[in-house]
């Protein structure tokens, strides 16, 4: 059982360790309840984030994509939160193509001390992946190999 | 494979929303798993020494662990599977704690959550590698920024322990805000008794280069190795020939200018020294009211000064210094008060800030320590002290406490009091706030002793009636209203974080606050250090706090960057990014992207290929996400590892 049956939406995030992943953390901390839909992935730098991993989780059955850095400006790496933004911009506009709605994919950003906006953040992606229903399947989502991420 | 995975219980804190064993069950069926249990408390001893005991008892390849964040206790599970003698890197951690136990009560959906986060955890282990630090020299330098008494300390404890100082101040005496008090609390002791000598060391160690009048421009490098570019800002004086003699500041004509210093109370002249016992001892022109630069005429100062340290066409200038760590002590500012009508929005003269009362009161003030009113010079006798002007109040934007301003006005009623024998001090607050060793006695000494009278509620008006300012308010203790007829009204006026902290933190990479302070590692177990390495904080630049707290983080983060930098060497993250040659074609996106510079390009054969320079990389992973070939991969995060937890998280 992946998710609970007629009550979660599979919501995958992506965040970057020093801010976003912090201010989940804050937020635990500060005990602010959150729906429990999501799952975090952690990657050191919203500029890691390759939006073929979005779209990679989109296609093997998650409803909902939600991607968090650090401010613009507060990279914790200088820039890479400017590189993300740009790419995470252009996948957006390729959502419809692939007959995906974009709604079921955001990006935002939220510090390490902003606990309470993380979880205003995660109720609202949650709200809305859930006005949206379950993603139809893709049965023959398309392997990794064919998507040019092969390495590593 | 073989994958050890063990659920905290956290006492109750994972497990009293988590059905743990359940987890652990759940977990034992996922692929490589061989051993899977759940466990009272993980990083306590008994719980690391359960781990390399399964370790060694298992035969162990690769172990996962289900508590707190990562960001807690990663390097503690780390170096427990290496005591076992897995490589550190063999290891992940699910965060069951913050990113569940701690949001949700539902324990179906915790424990759920929890299994998948683990699942999660376990396929990402499968593709880790081991992984060696490489290590490399430290400089054993440190910066620190700002001299107010936390930096003064930072620098005196790390030059007193060896180490190479360079202090940078923006302001042309170091000293900060204790060198505009008169007297602190809970002593009442003379603040630059105190404080002088220690400015004094400053200048006259040899392991200090202080450098007043400065900010800094840029930082570069990491841990252990800092590039600093600092803006040397142009006095229009020689410091190298300047005595600090004080013929400029006599001679000067301009003689209207505000005197930062003492917080505008009286004018200065437009060359300053700021005050008589200012490090370094230097004069410099504030150009905005010099008439050399205003009318384009004057040069008095040159005519008098004896050295001929004069210079008006000087410029900025620049040094840059390598050091291994940094403090930030920038302090804090007094928040815009004049936002608050009901007191007069600044149209009144005689309605001052607490830090210019300190001025007032101050022997080596504008007035030598009498205390005047600003409005006709007359000695007050009724004076009137608010609280919490700018603190605890979310109308304007300041929820937080500052917590020195309930000490400093007992203070300053008690000084009110020496000063004019016959005075009345009435003081309105919200709550008297006095934790600290001896401080609630001496709030009360200030109603018992000296009769302060102190009323519990808020100012609703203040306004001007025959030569007094009447100021209204609630009583909330004796529910009725009172009108105070008073001389002088001084707000404690709440502090805010230092102008430009927001820009500094982000030249430094570290985090701050909607406020502007700048964010600790850990509220309770890194209040000195910050999530960037090497970057450490004292003072109220991290929070408002008063003197013998901001002395103690000074020393705190001393003792962070001397621990640092008493090794030769240090150990480079090995989580970097790293070239598949034969999968390069040379396009140097990478080389392009890198924001630290960190990629060459090196020649193959005959053909350009991208080469990670180890001990620039920061492990970013910029270059990976932007690689049209999949061929540089950051390690630990490589793209196959987060399309494994991708995986494991959508195709169940
Ligand atoms: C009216 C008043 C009375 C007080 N009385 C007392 C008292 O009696 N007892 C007590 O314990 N506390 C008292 N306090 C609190 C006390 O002022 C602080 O605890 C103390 O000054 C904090 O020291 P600091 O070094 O952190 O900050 P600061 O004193 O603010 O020093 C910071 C320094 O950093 C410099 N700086 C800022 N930004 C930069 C930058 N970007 N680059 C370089 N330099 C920079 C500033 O110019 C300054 O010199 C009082 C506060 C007020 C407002
Ligand atoms: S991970 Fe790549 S982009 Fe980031 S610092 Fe290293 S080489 Fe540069
Ligand atoms: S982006 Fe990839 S292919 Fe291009 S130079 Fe860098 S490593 Fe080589």
């Amino acid at each position: 059982m992946a998710v609970m049956q007629g009550k979660e939406l599979r919501i995958v995030g992506f965040l970057c360790n020093w801010c976003s992943y912090g201010g989940a953390d804050t937020a635990g901390v500060g005990r602010f309840a959150q729906p429990t839909d999501l799952r975090i992935v952690r990657v050191p730098c919203s500029g890691r984030i390759n939006p073929l991993f979005i779209l990679k989780a989109l296609t093997s059955g998650a409803d909902g994509v939600l991607v968090s850095g650090c401010h613009p400006r507060d990279c914790h790496y200088a820039e890479g939160n400017y590189y993300a933004r740009r790419r995470l911009e252009v996948m957006r506009g390729l959502l419809p193509v692939l007959g995906i709605d974009p709604g079921r994919f955001e990006y935002t950003w939220v510090s390490a001390s902003e606990g309470q906006r993380w979880q205003h953040v995660v109720e609202e992606f949650t709200k809305q992946i859930h006005a949206l229903g379950p993603i139809g399947r893709f049965p023959d989502a398309p392997e990794l190999a064919s998507l040019g991420l092969g390495a590593g | 494979m073989r994958i050890g995975v063990f659920i905290c219980h956290c006492g109750s804190n994972i497990a009293g929303t988590v059905d743990c064993a359940g987890v652990a069950a759940q977990a034992a069926r996922f692929p490589d798993v061989a051993y899977s249990t759940d466990i009272m408390y993980a990083c306590a001893e008994p719980g690391q020494d359960a781990i390399i005991e399964a370790i060694r008892e298992h035969g162990l390849t690769g172990v996962v662990v289900a508590s707190c964040t990562p960001r807690m206790h990663e390097p503690t599970f780390r170096r427990a599977v290496e005591r076992a003698g897995l490589n550190r890197y063999m290891f992940e951690m699910a965060n069951i704690r913050e990113h569940v136990s701690w949001i949700g009560k539902d324990m179906d959906a915790n424990t759920n959550k929890a299994a998948e986060l683990v699942r999660m955890a376990v396929a990402k282990l499968r593709l880790n590698r081991e992984l060696t630090p490489k290590s490399f020299p430290v400089t054993k330098r440190v910066l620190v920024i700002g001299g107010g008494v936390a930096g003064i300390q930072a620098a005196l404890d790390a030059a007193d322990a060896g180490l190479e100082v360079v202090l940078v101040e923006k302001e042309p005496s170091i000293g900060g805000k204790m060198a505009k008090l008169d007297k602190t609390f809970p002593t009442v002791d003379c603040s630059s008794c105190i404080l002088g000598p220690r400015m004094v060391d400053v200048a006259q160690h040899p392991k200090i280069t202080l450098y007043a009048a400065a900010e800094v421009e840029s930082v570069s490098g990491y841990v252990g190795n800092f590039s600093v570019r600092i803006r040397k800002k142009a006095t229009c004086v020689d410091w190298d020939k300047c005595t600090g003699c004080g013929l400029c500041t006599e001679k000067c004509p301009s003689r209207k200018s505000y005197d930062r210093f003492n917080e505008g109370v009286g004018p200065t002249t437009a060359i300053i020294i700021p005050f008589p016992q200012a490090i370094p001892k230097k004069a410099s022109i504030e150009r905005e009211f010099c008439r050399q630069f205003t009318r384009g005429k004057c040069g008095v100062c040159a005519k008098v000064c004896p050295t001929g340290a004069i210079d008006y066409d000087m410029q900025d200038s620049f040094v840059e210094v390598e050091v291994g760590g940094i403090v930030a002590a920038t302090g804090y500012d007094l928040m815009d008060w004049t936002v608050y009508e009901e007191y007069g929005g600044g149209r009144y003269p005689d309605v001052i800030t607490s830090l210019q009362y300190e001025r007032l009161l101050s022997a080596s003030g504008p007035t030598g320590g009498h205390v005047r009113r600003p409005s006709d010079g007359a000695e007050p006798r009724d004076v009137v002290f608010i609280q919490c002007v700018g603190s605890r109040d979310p109308s304007v934007g300041r929820p937080y406490c500052s917590g020195f301003c309930c000490m400093y006005t007992a203070k300053q009623a008690i000084l009110t009091k020496d000063h004019i024998p016959d005075s009345q001090s009435y003081v309105f607050y919200m709550d008297i706030r006095s934790p600290g060793k001896g401080y609630d006695e001496f709030t009360r000494r200030v109603q018992e002793e000296y009769q302060a009278q102190y009323i519990r509620g808020r100012v609703s008006r203040i306004y001007p009636s025959r030569g007094k300012l009447v100021v209204c308010g609630a009583d909330t203790l004796m529910g009725t209203q009172v009108e105070v007829a008073a001389d002088l009204v001084v707000l404690a006026v709440g502090g805010e974080a230092a102008h430009g902290a927001p820009q500094l933190a982000e030249k430094l990479r570290i985090s701050y606050d909607q406020y502007g302070f700048f964010m600790e590692g850990h509220p309770k177990l890194k209040p000195v250090e910050t999530n960037t390495a090497g970057v450490f904080l004292a003072g109220s630049c991290q929070g408002l706090k008063d003197i013998p707290s901001s002395v103690a983080q000074g020393s705190a983060a001393a003792a962070k960057v001397i621990g640092l930098l008493s090794r030769d060497m240090l150990e480079s993250d090995p989580q970097i990014a790293q070239v598949t040659v034969s999968r390069c074609i040379g396009c140097g996106k990478c080389i392009e992207v890198c924001p630290f510079k960190a990629i060459q390009e090196i020649d193959l054969r005959g053909q350009p290929r991208a080469e990670v320079i180890e001990t620039v990389c920061q492990g970013c992973g910029v270059c990976n996400a932007t690689c049209p070939q999949g061929a540089i991969q950051l390690s630990h995060f490589t793209d196959n590892q987060i399309l494994a937890e991708v995986e494991a998280l959508c195709r169940f």
